[in-house]
Order: C-alpha cells, then structure tokens, then sequence
C-alpha cells in the first residue's frame, strides 16, 4: 500500500485530493482480486502515464487562464516583458564579454601556470609589460629562478616583407627563443617547433594556421618548401594548430630569435618579453619571490644600469590591462545593478497587480478551489511571462553584443568576438524568473491564508506589503542616482581626454608603412635614394603640402626610449632619464603640424658629412637646461655628439591618458647605418586634403621605386588619435543605455505605485475633494510621496555613486570622485524624472470625483 | 433547451473509455471499481481499464456534465470512502446520440456490402 501511496504522489495535488482515496480503495479491491504483485504491476503501468497526462490537462487549462489574463491587461504585460528583457538582456551582454575578456581561460597547456616577466620601474608599476628586458637581464632570471620555475623563454615582435606570393606583403612575426613554444604548452598540428639543442633552426619559420590557409591553401607539403622574407629563404619547419595564438592574435609566424655572445653586452638594450611556466605546486607569489631575490642581486651587482630597474610580473592572463578590467568590472557593476533595479521593479509591477487581483482569488477561494490550484495557477502566469521576458531579453542581448565587443582591448589575448554565453543568459534568466515567481505567488499565499476576510475589507491590501513597496521604489531611486552619476563621471572624463592636446595636428594627414627589408636595403646609398626619391614624387601629387618619413607614429610607437648624455647634468640611470627618440626626414614638422618653438627645422642638407645636429622637445629643454638658451649646445645620444638646432613643441607620443618622456628627433640622412629596424624610418606620413583619395596616387610612387615594397598599416592620423578614446566611447555609450533604462524602470516603478495609491486611496480624496479640499493640496499630497521616496533615495544613491566613483578613479583621468558638478547633475537628472512620474497620478487623483468614488465600493 | 442537442454534438465522436463507462452507470449508480469490473466483464476481458484512466475520465465527465456524483448508497456492506456516479440526463442523451451515430455508421458499411465475416 506504502508503494501504491508514493506513486499516487506523481499526480497533481488537486487531482489527488478529490479522487486519492477512491483510487486507493480501487487499488485494495485490485490486490484482494489479483495479488499483490500483478496489481503493484498493474498499478505501475497505470499510474505513471495517467499522471502525466493530467498534468498536461491542467497546464492546458492554465496557459489558456493565463493567455486570457495576459490579453486582459496587454499594457501591464508588455511591461513586465519589456522590464524582464532589459534586465536579462543587458546582463547576459556585459557577462559574456566580460567572462570571455577576465575569466575564460587561455587556449594553451595549464594556463594558470603561464606568466609574463617584463622591466618596470622600480618601485612598482605591476602591471602590463611597462618596459622590455634586456637579454642579459633575462638570462639571469631565467638562470637563477629555476626552483620555481619549470621553464622560461623570450620573444619579441618583428615583421618581414613576404615577397613572391603574390603581392608583397607586410607579415608580422614574432622572434621566440627555442623554448617559447614547449613552455606554452602547445604541439605543432604540423612538423616541429625550434630545436633547442643546435643552431640548426637558423632561417626557419614556424607559421601560424591562418597564415597556412591564407598563402598555402592548408597544403601539408608546405614543410620543408622555402619562403622569401625581407629577400632571404626560410623553410618553413612547421605549423601550429588552430587557434593558437601568441603574443597577440594577428601573430602570423614565428622566426627563431638567436641571442649571441653580443646580444648580453649592454643590459640597458631591453627589447624583449620573457614567459616562464612556474613548476607544478609551485604559487604565483612564491615564483615572484624568486624573482624578486634575482633582481635585487642584479641592482647591486649592475647599479649603471639596473639600480633603477624593478620588474613587471603578472600572470599571462592579465596580460589585459588594468584599465580595461576596471572598465569591465565597472560595467558588471552597472548591469548588476540593473539586474537588480529589474527585479525590485517585477516585484512592484507583480505586487500592485496581486493588490488588484486579491479579490478574484479570494472568490475562487471562496467557491472551493484549493490553494495549490491558485498557486499553481499564478506560477504558470508568472512563468509564462518571465519566459516571454527571457525571449525578448535574448533579443536585446543580440542586438547589444556588437557594440559590447568594441569593449575588448585590442591586442589582448582573447580570441575572436565574443559570442552570447547561454550559461549567463540562463542565470540572469534564472533571476528574473525566480523574483517574478516568489513575487507572483504572494497573492495566491495571502488569498488563500485570508479566506473571506479580503472580500469583507473590499480588497485593501495590507500596510506591510505597501511599506515594502515602498521600499522597493527607494531602491530603484538609489540604483538610478548611481548609475546615472557614474556615467556622468565618466562622460566627464571622456571630454576630457578628448580635449587633450596631443600636440600635433592630426586632421588631413594620411600615413602608411614601408619597412625597407635587410638586407637587400642594408646599404645606405640604397635607402637614402629610396626615401629621397619617395619623398620627392609623393610632394609632387597634386594637393600634398609636406611629406616625411618617421620611424614611428606617435600613439603608435608608444616605446622608443633612449638614454643621453648632456655635459653637466647628472646621468642618474639612462632608463629613468630616457627620452623618446625619433629619426625623421625633413617636413616632418610641417606634415603634423607641430609648432617650432626656437631656431629651426631639419633640413634636406642635415646629412652625413655636415655637423650632427637634433632637434629637442621644450620638455627636454626644461629637464637639462632650464632656463637656457638651448641652441648651439650639445648633447650625446646613441654614440654620437650632436648640435641643437631647433626646438618644438611636446607631442603626446605614448597617448592621450598617458605621461610621456622628453622627445628627440634626429635626421633621417645622418643615421643611415647601425639602427634597429624598429628605429627606421618607415611610416610614411603625408598631409593633403584628398586624404585616402590619394592612395592610389602614393602606391604608384612606391611600386615606381621598388616594385617588390610592400604597403602596410594605410589609415588616417585622425583615426590613430580616435582609437585612443574607442574602448572609452564604447564605455560609456553603454553604461549612459544602462542609466537611461534605469531612469525609465524608476519612472515606471514611481509612477505604478503612485497611481496604485492613488486607486486605493480614491474614497478618502474624493471625500477630502467633496468636503472642500484644495486640489492643489491633494496634489501637493502626492508628489510629496514620490519626493519623499526620491529623497531617500537620492541619498543612498550619492553614497553608492560615491563608493563606485572612487573604485573606478582610474579611469577619471584626474577627476576627483567628489567632483560636485557631476553629482548635482546626475541627482538633478533623476528628481527631474521622478517628479514627472508623479505627475499622472497627482492628475488623476484631483480629477477623482467624489460620488463615483463613494460608489465604486 | 435548444443547446443540448447542440452541446451533445459537439462531444462527439465519444472516446471508447466514455462510452463505457455511460454504459455502465446507465443502468444504476456506481462506484469506481464497479465500473471497471462492469467493462471487464461486458467485453469478456478484452479491456481492463486502469484505476488512474478511469478516474481521468471520471473527472473529465464530470465536468462536463455527462456524470454527477450521487449521495445514493446501497445499504450494507459499503466502504464509506467510495463514491457513487449516476448519469445525468445530458449523459444519457449524449450516449443516445453516440449510439445513433455508431448505428447510422454500421448501416452505411452494411449498405455498401460490408460484412464483419467478410472483413
């Protein structure tokens, strides 16, 4: 019989209550007649699809309630889809890009034991690689860290031209010592990767699986057949699986990096990034501590060049910067908020219509329906709309993500975009649905718990549940005051960065990259015909005022720091005195605008044989001779002596958000021979009003003086100096949407309880009204209610503001989290919002007219 | 009551569960498991409902209109927690027009040379 009981629990409750017993007597004539066993058998195969079918039955039943109840009252529908959808919408967004920028782990072997070393400054710095090491500097990491660490390799960024297959192309690569590839942790799909044992690996090529498909078509008989990079052959040796990325995504090939008996002479010649895999066991910090004990030998051993030297450790997945992950939490925050501001404003739609719906239940109650009929009911109702509000939301959610994707920094080792996560739908989904059922089920509990004494009381709902309400409206008010003042902080800090002088003038000037290859252009007469005889043609186009090569953008070579020798001045350490450095052909000046301050600019004739001039930065002026009329005098810089002959204006080289170094340029013509070739002039950058439209024009010039030279990097300097504000732009383009649908929720929230008072409330005005009250006063009554919740929330909300702002000061580039201007503003925004809210309701409430509100109980 | 013609129907075809049971209860009220005995016995064993489908009917039918519950007991000898069913005047005119239309049915495959030897 115990068995038969459990199996009779599988049908719905009400099912049970009117037929239980019978189908147990039924089920004990069953056992006299047949047995026990045949009759439990019987019972089995009876009971389990009956059930099921009577469930069916009443969900049948309860959609059709439940469509009805919906089309009854479309507006209230459509607003608890619409709330829903918002809320789960923009939470779905904002997680899944956040999870796939701070949480998904990195595609190679044991990622969390990958970490990145690089040089900073001394007394911290921490994150991102602020400054590369030096190969000795590595060497002696690597060498003396070997209790934490199981392994550990170098690289460092290159590109080479990549002639004969078809047009030539511009390809980046990445030099990696032997060990770079084994420590990631990731086999080859094809052949090999660099041999650590020999120099065998020299001119070889490991390529990337894009870069396969691409030139090779993903033939498997690409090993061992040659390619021409920057003139030379190279074979390529293997191929890495897809999906692999490092350093960054557009990585196209790896090429081995040799570092010789010559390369560890000076430690002050840092261009490398170290990755190490800390052994197995073996913690972040204690790996940091090793390191810490290394570098602190080296600054006592080396103190010319590393007294000052500290490091930058972070793990290989934080890679990202800390600016973006503010940025990313400050937006989890926000929609968070959200989340929550959606779910007080479900709770109040639900409650107001519960207060208004009470007296039906009570009636069915009354006529005999059970409690867990009516709970079940509501919970179909409340179902069936929060799946509705989940559709939407997904809707939302896509149509969201693009803009969302702006958010990830370029060159962060996330892959691809991200796509919608359906874990994260699910929770915010899961959310949602739960407050709207927990809220939803309220009335059938309370009707069901009341009985008749709701009918009696003409339907009032309590004063707990109106307090509650109450308190929920507060909250939506201090969610909406602090979303709002975040975003004004942050629109603030957007203008601004953007009202930063960079320096130069970025409108009109069209730049793109021809990097001579070696050493087909190792020869200096080579390269001085190539950029004289460019430059030449290019200045000849129709509508180019100036054109100028440089060996690096500003904003776009963000390094490119040396160290200089003034007669006088004390050399404290070449890194912390560096300046920036770049080697530019004449009109360079004039192609960016930048203004000459003292003396003059380079000139055609600044070259080899002539005196050995520069042109310094008034910030260089400022450093070493302050005070002083700084032409005629001298300096020393890579080697050699050289004259100032000009002074100009600063230029934001490292960005606009970003402190820069003093800036030197030297003449392209007197520095042929003997630089790195990050430090030739290569980006070609040329001011005319035709802009793009002169492409083809330059490609002609360029074809003209080397038909194998490829074009690389084409885009306007107006597009380098917007990007600097894009992950900014995107920001707060989305935390304003998220304000905004805050401010609406709020407005909703205030306005529905406004107006559900005023309902509850409608005998006592009208009586007031009838015995003479000013409608002004009756009025007054009700915004006065809506300003009380605004006040109260107004405050809590200035304190959460507060509390965000500080957290998120990094990124109010200079700001202060107390700026009053923004929190006056954002209140201001909000008391403006809620009072109109209240203005229906006021309206309403003076129009009540006394007899029909007598009447109506 | 023009409608309940009407209404009646509507209800058809019966399911053969519905028939059944209007059968049985047509004569005199029942309790369930009298019911399913009833059919059982009627169509010599061929179908034996399950408690959990009769009473799905049962529930249904009542509904509809086509039972009532009846407080009509016999005498003696009763388990005091069944329940008894008696057809209502719906019910019997519905089983009436079920069975006018299963019998228009049978003449029509007569007609056409239909014989249940020949099937």
């Amino acid at each position: 019989m115990g068995f038969y009981c459990l199996l009779l629990r599988l049908y719905p409750t009400s099912f049970r209550n009117e037929y239980g017993s019978e189908l147990m007597v039924t089920h004990e004539q069953l056992v006299r007649d047949r047995g026990r066993f045949m009759a439990a058998l019987a019972a089995l195969t009876d009971v389990v699809p009956n059930a099921l079918l009577a469930h069916g039955r009443i969900l049948r039943q309860d959609l059709r309630y439940a469509f009805r109840t919906i089309a009854r009252a479309p507006g209230f529908a459509a607003t608890v889809i619409i709330v829903t959808a918002l809320g789960v919408g923009a939470n779905t967004a904002t997680f899944s890009v956040a999870d796939f920028v701070l949480l998904r782990p990195l595609r190679y072997a044991d990622p969390g034991r990958l970490v990145r070393l690089c040089e900073g400054p001394k007394e911290g710095g921490g994150w991102g690689c602020m400054n590369e090491l030096s190969p000795a500097n590595y060497r002696d990491v690597a060498g003396g860290t070997r209790t934490s660490f199981e392994s550990w390799g170098a690289f460092t960024g290159t590109s080479v031209n990549l002639v004969g297959r078809g047009e030539p192309v511009r390809v980046g690569g990445t030099l990696v010592t032997p060990q770079v590839l084994p420590t990631l942790g990731v086999a080859p799909l094809l052949g090999r990767t660099f041999d650590s044992t020999g120099g065998r690996d020299a001119n070889t090529a490991v390529l990337a699986y894009g870069f396969w498909q691409r030139h090779f078509g993903g033939d498997p008989g690409v090993l061992g057949s040659t390619i021409r990079l920057d003139g030379s052959p190279v074979v390529v040796i293997g191929v890495m699986p897809q999906g692999f990325e490092f350093p960054e995504p557009n990585a196209q090939m790896w090429l081995p990096l040799r570092l010789d008996e010559t390369a560890f002479e000076n430690r002050n010649n840092t261009y490398l990034h170290g990755i190490g895999r800390l052994k197995a066991g073996v913690t972040f910090e204690q790996g940091r501590a090793d390191i810490d004990r290394v570098f602190s030998a080296l600054s006592r051993e080396y103190p010319a060049s590393n007294a000052e030297t500290g490091y930058s450790y972070f793990r290989l997945r934080d890679q990202v910067l800390p600016k973006f992950r503010v940025m990313l939490l400050a937006l989890c925050g926000a929609s968070l908020s959200l989340l929550l501001l959606t779910s007080a404003n479900l709770a109040n739609l639900l409650l107001a219509r519960a207060a208004g719906r009470e007296k039906e239940l009570a009636v069915r109650t009354a006529l005999g329906a059970g409690r867990e009929r009516l709970v079940r009911q509501l919970l179909t109702e409340s179902v069936l709309l929060a799946g509705l509000g989940g559709l939407a939301g997904v809707l939302v959610a896509t149509i969201a993500m693009p803009l969302f994707s702006h958010l990830i920094p370029a060159g962060s080792l996330v892959s691809a975009r991200p796509s919608l996560d359906v874990r994260v739908m699910v929770i915010a989904g899961a959310l949602t649905a739960l407050t709207g059922i927990a809220i939803g089920l309220l009335p059938a509990i309370r009707a069901s718990r009341a009985g008749f004494g709701v009918l009696r009381e003409g339907g009032r709902g309590g004063g707990r549940r109106q307090r509650l309400r109450s308190a929920l409206v507060t909250g939506e008010v201090a969610i909406s005051v602090a979303l709002l003042i975040s975003s004004g902080f942050l629109i603030r800090a957007i203008v601004r960065v953007q009202s930063v002088d960079p320096g130069f003038a970025a409108e009109d000037v069209l730049t793109l990259r021809t990097q001579l290859p070696s050493p087909r252009y190792d020869d200096s007469v080579r390269r001085e015909q190539y950029y004289r005889g460019v430059l030449a043609d290019v200045q000849a186009l129709p509508g180019v005022s100036a054109a100028a090569f440089t060996s690096g953008l500003p904003m776009v070579l963000t390094g490119g720091i040396t160290g200089v020798e003034v007669p006088g001045a004390e050399v404290k350490s070449s890194r912390t005195d560096g300046v920036s450095w770049r080697v530019i052909t004449p009109q360079f000046f004039k192609v960016l605008g930048v203004e000459v301050r003292l003396g003059r600019q380079l000139e055609d004739g600044d070259a080899i044989g002539r005196p050995m001039v520069a042109i310094v930065s008034e910030s260089f002026v400022q450093r070493y001779w302050p005070g002083r009329n700084p032409l005629g005098l001298t300096f020393t810089v890579r080697g050699a002596a050289r004259t100032v002959v000009g002074v100009v204006r600063d230029i934001k080289v490292r960005g606009l958000e970003r402190s820069m170094e003093p800036q030197i340029y030297l003449p392209a013509y007197q520095m042929l021979t003997g630089i790195p070739g990050l430090y030739q002039p290569k980006d070609l950058v040329i001011k005319a009003v035709a802009g793009e439209a002169l492409l083809p024009s330059v490609r002609a010039v360029i074809r003209r003086a080397d038909a194998e030279q490829p074009i690389s990097d084409v885009r306007m300097m107006r597009a380098v100096v917007q990007r600097e504000t894009e992950g900014r732009r995107a920001q707060v383009a989305i935390l304003v949407a998220l304000a905004v649908i805050a401010l609406v929720l709020t407005a909703i929230g205030i306005q529905g309880l406004l107006a559900f008072l005023v309902t509850q409330r409608s005998q006592e005005i009208g009586v007031r009204l009838a015995l003479g009250a000013d409608p002004a006063r009756v009025a007054g009554m009700i915004v006065a209610e809506a300003g009380r919740w605004t006040a109260i929330g107004g405050v809590l909300g200035v304190g959460i503001a507060y509390v965000a702002a500080k957290s998120m000061q990094a990124l109010l580039f200079g700001l202060e989290p107390s700026d009053p201007l923004t929190f006056a503003a954002g209140l201001s925004v909000v008391v403006l919002v809620t009072l109109a809210g209240a203005v229906a309701p006021a309206w309403r409430a003076v129009r009540i007219s006394p007899l029909v509100a007598l009447r109506s109980d | 009551m023009t409608n309940y013609h009407a209404d009646a129907q509507a209800l058809l075809p019966l399911p053969s569960v519905t028939f059944h049971v209007l059968i049985a209860v047509s004569p005199e009220p029942c309790h369930g498991y009298a019911i399913i005995q009833n059919i059982e016995s009627r169509t010599g064993g061929t179908l034996r409902l399950g408690a959990g489908t009769l009473y799905r009917s049962i529930a249904r039918m009542v509904e509809q209109g086509l039972l009532a519950e009846t407080s009509k007991r016999p005498a003696q000898g009763d388990d005091e927690r069944r329940r008894y069913y008696r057809i209502t005047p719906f019910g019997t005119a519905v089983a009436r027009a079920e069975m006018r239309r299963l019998t228009n049915l049978v003449q029509l495959a007569r007609a056409s040379g239909l014989t249940p030897e020949s099937a």
